[in-house]
């Protein structure tokens, strides 16, 4: 089949509106939130039913062509980023809440649907869905799905793979099964969702995605505490779960960030050479003691000022500054590069301090905002494009902070998933084995390598199929043999 | 049952002659007798039986505290039973991580005496004795708390595997929020020893909380079972606010329970609420943290004895009046005794089952049918041998069994390990 033939094809099944084949059209989808990579795809499609993305990928495996399928195009390490001579399956109109269940805590959506729609659904029944990624106003539940999306409330509540219970998926051969339960517990067999979610949208496409919807907590308390540096605000954030509280949120902010963030939302925070803001939240009783309890904390590490929000506008504007902190840096640096690392909290002050020495050795400010509770880092490397050599400059220096993550004992990726940015990465974590084990499960979904191709794993697996570009025999094709 | 020529000399080669012996009567899976029992101590030494094994063409069972042995369709086949008895360490605590590093042959109880020394835990309760860490992973285990905090697929954040030809492979690690690669830790949740032989696994760890209380509700109709169990859910108690919410069903009455844990005035807050709520349902009462350790104690067993049938039921929770009219219904009508237990919050329910073969089987078939028109599964977790003959103990699998099986076929080709034991008689 040539691209003539294809875009025919894709035409018959999504009508012409359906289908995107002129070069300047494709180049809007030629990256997505990671600029770094760019690729052009040979088509773009956009289906609005899970049969049409059936019917797609059954065309894309009988003529072996790869296919990508791509979100809201937020994702932050080249996940949806296209294969060149691929087709790239945009499920932005796939954006329909399909039921909501409020008896059994489920709301079932579409991949399109975005994030923070599912909230504003069931907001009058008291519900809301926990996992909150900063670009959760616009990212969609289907790449949510795909990374294995946190936020800030994950420490208390969990990531994107806690709450979804169901899926009905497309495979790589087009053919459609439903995984996880939904809304029954307990399907019996292998944990096949589980190792779905976060696969990068490398095993299939999620079509319907049961979501789990949580009771409002009954009460919500939230305080910005400033510190002299981020050691002493490191030292609260352990007495205080070290000393048996859970809280829903616990971010750190740096000086360099806070700056960026007065800058260009101005939430008014004090001058501090680092801020942490907290948040409790549950029944009234409980929140109430141990919001006191984190007040001590907080004073007993010499925190130079604390703010408690009066109300939700306070809150709001609290959590602003904090979203806002990657976007804020365009106030301050020309360009930015986000880093994404774990490192178990107790080694927090240690890798911190190896930033610091790495941002002078290599010259390039480091602005550090993270999810403090579970050491989820996201230094951000400040750079000039312009400056020839700055640009690799600073993806070195990033690459030498998740090198120190590992070093003690951390992850290269703990939200934006490896994708095309980190595959290089992945030796230094795993041994060859351990990815090869991995790709046994990219085996059994995707035997092919059709779907999203050149993702996570640096070398990859030949699955016992002959290598090149796969084409299926004459006598298979025609239905004759199964496997030939 | 085929027999196979055991290569004794070369395992003991492996593990030092005193770690393999001789198989018993009480070693056999669902009546297949295998030949001999292995304990490897290390991971190095568990690869090298899985490779002398694969070359050989055994069969391998992969047991820990051998509680949920009896969980499975009747193996095709057992050579040799690889118990993980003796790797049995916990590897690494760092309470101010709250994360923790196990063999997979740790008794939980053990792990969970010595992280009560560091105030912490691990957030499941299963309520088979001397499980270890592995065999809960395995049989995905759970218990009342899984309301609060998931089933052990939330809870594991790391795994070290040994597959069936040897090879040694790890998945995810030792932070608790992680998305570098696939996440095979959730993958072997729930294989049953099919896909390789779990050795390591770490997990993240709660603290443990200060004080409970227990309040419960007694009620003599199925549909009032349900409807307080909505009532509390979609009150102010959120899953994050309640620890467990269980139900009983025996004879004509129920009985169901909340647990409340937390520091002493939330959870005296919460279970004076809890009352206000359930009181137009029943009588009420509140027990105190001894009282309430007494009642759960005996609250999580499961409703059934040895040589009854054990059933699994998962339903969405609002359908609960059906499942349990479905069971007391098909129960009476084929002359079969039945109690109840579950999990009412998250939709698990526990069927034990005793009477004559005939009624047995006719019983789990009915249910099943229903199951299958409402949406669910039932799984028989516990049959004698004669009636898992008369029927799949997985019941019907959905249009993934296909997948399953290539996922089988992918990590474990010469269907080494436990075949014929898992769904669709993988």
């Amino acid at each position: 089949m040539d691209r003539g033939q294809l875009i025919e094809t894709m035409q018959e099944i999504l009508g012409p509106e359906g289908v995107i084949h002129k070069r300047e059209e494709l180049r809007t989808y030629e990256c997505d939130g990671l600029m770094n990579y760019r690729v052009i795809p040979d088509l773009v499609v956009l289906p609005e039913s899970a049969e049409q993305v059936q019917q797609i990928v059954k065309t894309c495996y009988d003529e072996g062509i790869p296919f990508v399928a791509r979100g809201s195009g937020t994702g932050l390490s080249g996940g949806a980023l296209p294969v060149e001579s691929g087709v790239l399956i945009v499920l932005t109109r796939l954006r329909r809440i399909l039921e909501v269940d409020i008896p059994n805590g489920r709301v079932v959506v579409e991949p399109g649907v975005i994030n923070v729609w599912v909230s504003q659904e069931v907001a009058d029944e008291g519900y809301y869905y926990a996992p909150d990624p900063a670009s959760q106003i616009v990212s969609s539940i289907g790449g949510n799905l795909a990374e294995n999306s946190g936020g800030v409330h994950c420490l208390k509540y969990g990531f994107t793979t806690n709450h979804v219970m169901g899926a009905e998926v497309v495979l790589p051969d087009g053919s459609v099964v439903h995984i996880g339960g939904g809304k029954s517990p307990d399907a019996p067999g292998y944990e096949l969702l589980g190792a779905f979610v976060g696969s990068e949208g490398t095993l299939g496409i999620a079509t319907k995605i049961t979501l789990r919807v949580l009771r409002q907590p009954e009460d919500v308390r939230t305080l910005l505490a400033a510190f002299k540096d981020t050691e002493e605000a490191g030292g609260a954030v352990s007495g205080i779960i070290g000393g048996g509280i859970v809280p829903a949120a616990i971010e750190m902010m740096d000086a360099l960030t806070i700056e960026a963030v007065e800058r260009q939302v101005s939430p008014g925070f004090p001058e501090a050479g680092a801020i942490l803001i907290v948040e409790l939240d549950g029944p009234e009783a409980e929140v109430e003691s141990q919001f006191d309890q984190v007040i001590k904390v907080c004073e007993d590490n010499d925190a130079s000022e604390i703010r408690i929000a009066e109300d939700d506008e306070e809150r709001a504007l609290f959590w602003k500054g904090r979203k806002a902190a990657f976007g804020a840096m365009g106030s301050i640096s020309n360009d930015y590069y986000v880093q994404d690392g774990v490192v178990p909290r107790t080694e927090l002050g240690a890798v911190l301090k190896k930033i610091a020495d790495l941002s002078e050795e290599y010259g390039l400010r480091v602005a550090n905002v993270f999810h403090a509770g579970d050491g989820n880092l996201h230094p951000l490397v400040l750079y000039d494009n312009d400056t020839p050599g700055e640009a690799d400059k600073a993806e070195e220096l990033a690459g030498e902070i998740v090198f120190a993550c590992l070093e003690h004992g951390g992850s290269l990726t703990g939200e934006h998933g490896i994708g095309r940015d980190k595959m290089k990465y992945m030796p230094q974590m795993f041994t060859a084995d351990d990815m090869d084990v991995m790709q046994l499960l990219r085996c059994a979904f995707d035997p092919h390598r059709i779907c999203n191709p050149g993702k996570i794993f640096p070398t990859p697996r030949l699955c016992g199929e002959r290598p090149g570009p796969f084409h299926m025999h004459p006598v298979q094709k025609a239905g004759l043999a199964e496997n030939f | 049952m085929q027999t196979q020529n055991v290569p004794t000399e070369g395992l003991q080669g492996i593990v030092g002659k005193e770690h393999v012996r001789e198989a018993s009567a009480e070693d056999a899976v669902d009546g297949v007798e295998p030949s001999l029992v292995v304990e490897p101590g290390t991971i190095e030494e568990t690869s090298e039986v899985m490779k002398l094994a694969s070359r050989e063409g055994l069969a391998v069972s992969v047991r820990g505290g051998g509680t949920k042995m009896g969980l499975g369709n009747p193996p095709r086949r057992v050579d040799l039973i690889l118990s993980t008895a003796r790797m049995d360490s916990m590897i690494e605590h760092v309470p101010g991580d709250q994360i923790v590093r196990v063999q997979a042959g740790l008794q939980l109880q053990d792990l969970q005496d010595n992280l009560a020394e560091s105030d912490q835990m691990l957030g499941v309760d299963p309520p088979e004795e001397g499980a270890t860490v592995g065999g809960i992973v395995a049989a995905n285990s759970s218990g009342p708390r899984r309301l609060r905090y998931g089933t052990i697929r939330d809870l594991i954040i790391g795994v070290k595997v040994v597959l069936a030809d040897g090879t040694v492979a790890k998945a995810g690690g030792k932070v608790v929020k992680n998305v570098a690669g696939y996440d095979l830790s959730k993958l072997f949740t729930g294989s049953l020893g099919t896909l390789g032989v779990i050795a390591e696994a770490n997990f993240r760890l709660h603290p443990i909380r200060e004080t409970a209380r227990t309040v419960f509700l007694e009620v003599d109709e199925h549909a009032k079972i349900a409807n307080a169990v909505q009532e509390l859910t979609h009150s102010s108690f959120s899953q994050f606010v309640l620890d467990a919410l269980e139900m009983r069903w025996e004879g004509d009455r129920g009985v169901i329970a909340a647990l409340f844990e937390g520091i002493e005035p939330a959870v005296e807050a919460q279970s004076s609420t809890a009352v206000e709520v359930l009181r137009s349902h029943g009588e009420t009462h509140i027990l105190g943290e001894d009282d309430g350790g007494e009642f759960w104690e005996r609250f999580a067993r499961r409703p059934w004895d040895a040589g009854d049938v054990g059933l699994k039921i998962g339903a969405p929770p609002s359908d609960l009046t059906a499942v349990l009219d479905s069971v007391v219904g098909a129960a009476d009508r084929a002359g079969v005794g039945a109690s109840l237990s579950g999990h009412a919050g998250t939709g698990v329910t526990f069927a034990g089952l005793s009477g004559g073969e005939e009624g047995l089987v006719e019983v789990v078939g009915e249910v099943r049918e229903i199951r299958l028109r409402r949406g669910g599964s039932v799984v028989v977790q516990e049959a004698p041998l004669a009636i898992k003959e008369k029927l799949d103990v997985w019941g019907s699998a959905g249009d993934y069994l296909g997948l399953t099986r290539r996922v089988k076929e992918k990590f474990d080709p010469g269907y080494t390990m436990n075949p014929g034991r898992f769904l669709g008689g993988i």
